[in-house]
């Protein structure tokens, strides 16, 4: 009986995640924004929800990757289920116009920076610092 | 010469060094950003090696976060695994 309640018990425990990606230079505009809204399909179908997406665009590399000197930067926060990083993993190393990804796990302290920082904050910091 | 004259053979100190403090218990930062590279420069020197404690004066908790930080941004090409003159 008591295993029985826990099998129907699904709970969807959502985190904070950010992803970075590098997509090839040679994309265009209209590859790009395809691109994001497969991602941001993927994160939506597995009941994740996105909470900000920052296209930074062209910019050059610190070093090269893949002979390349330049990759096109996007950031997208979501909320997601943790099983969902996997999925996105996958479509990520199979698509060939990723050049390089990384999805990292966001603390509250790090849902509130980006939160203050998306609403332009930070004024006070920056005099502190200088 | 003087009874009262001492010499010494190297200069004493007269001023303390400044105390080191780490800055992100002073100002409250609580999450280190692997996006903004400015302020992770701060933390490298001038070849991209990440400054010692001893040297930024951090606390450990936070030395932690920076280097993760900085390892993150290598990964993504924000910041240069070697260079010179970074800065």
């Amino acid at each position: 009986m008591g295993e029985n309640q826990f099998k129907n018990l699904k709970i969807q425990v959502m985190n904070s995640y950010e992803l970075m990606v590098i997509f090839t230079p040679v994309l265009s505009e209209e590859d790009f924004k395809a691109s994001q809204k497969k991602y941001s399909d993927i994160i939506t179908e597995a009941g994740g929800e996105i909470i900000h997406s920052n296209p930074w665009g062209l910019k050059s590399l610190a070093y090269p990757i893949q002979k390349k000197t330049t990759g096109i930067y996007w950031v997208l926060e979501f909320n997601g289920p943790s099983d969902l990083n996997e999925k996105l993993k996958i479509q990520m190393l199979r698509d060939e116009q990723v050049m390089r990804h990384v999805i990292s796990r966001l603390d509250k302290y790090a849902v509130e920076y980006n939160h203050v920082k998306r609403n332009g904050g930070f004024a006070m910091q920056d005099k502190q610092e200088a | 010469m003087a009874k009262n004259e001492i010499k010494y053979l190297t200069a004493i100190k007269q001023e303390k060094p400044k105390k080191k403090f780490c800055r992100f218990k002073k100002y409250g930062i609580k999450y280190v950003d692997y996006k903004d590279i400015e302020f992770l420069k701060k933390f490298i020197n001038e070849q991209g090696k990440l400054l010692p404690r001893r040297l930024s004066g951090n606390s450990l908790k936070y030395q932690r976060k920076v280097q993760d930080a900085v390892k993150k941004a290598r990964q993504m090409a924000l910041l240069p695994y070697v260079t010179d003159l970074l800065k």
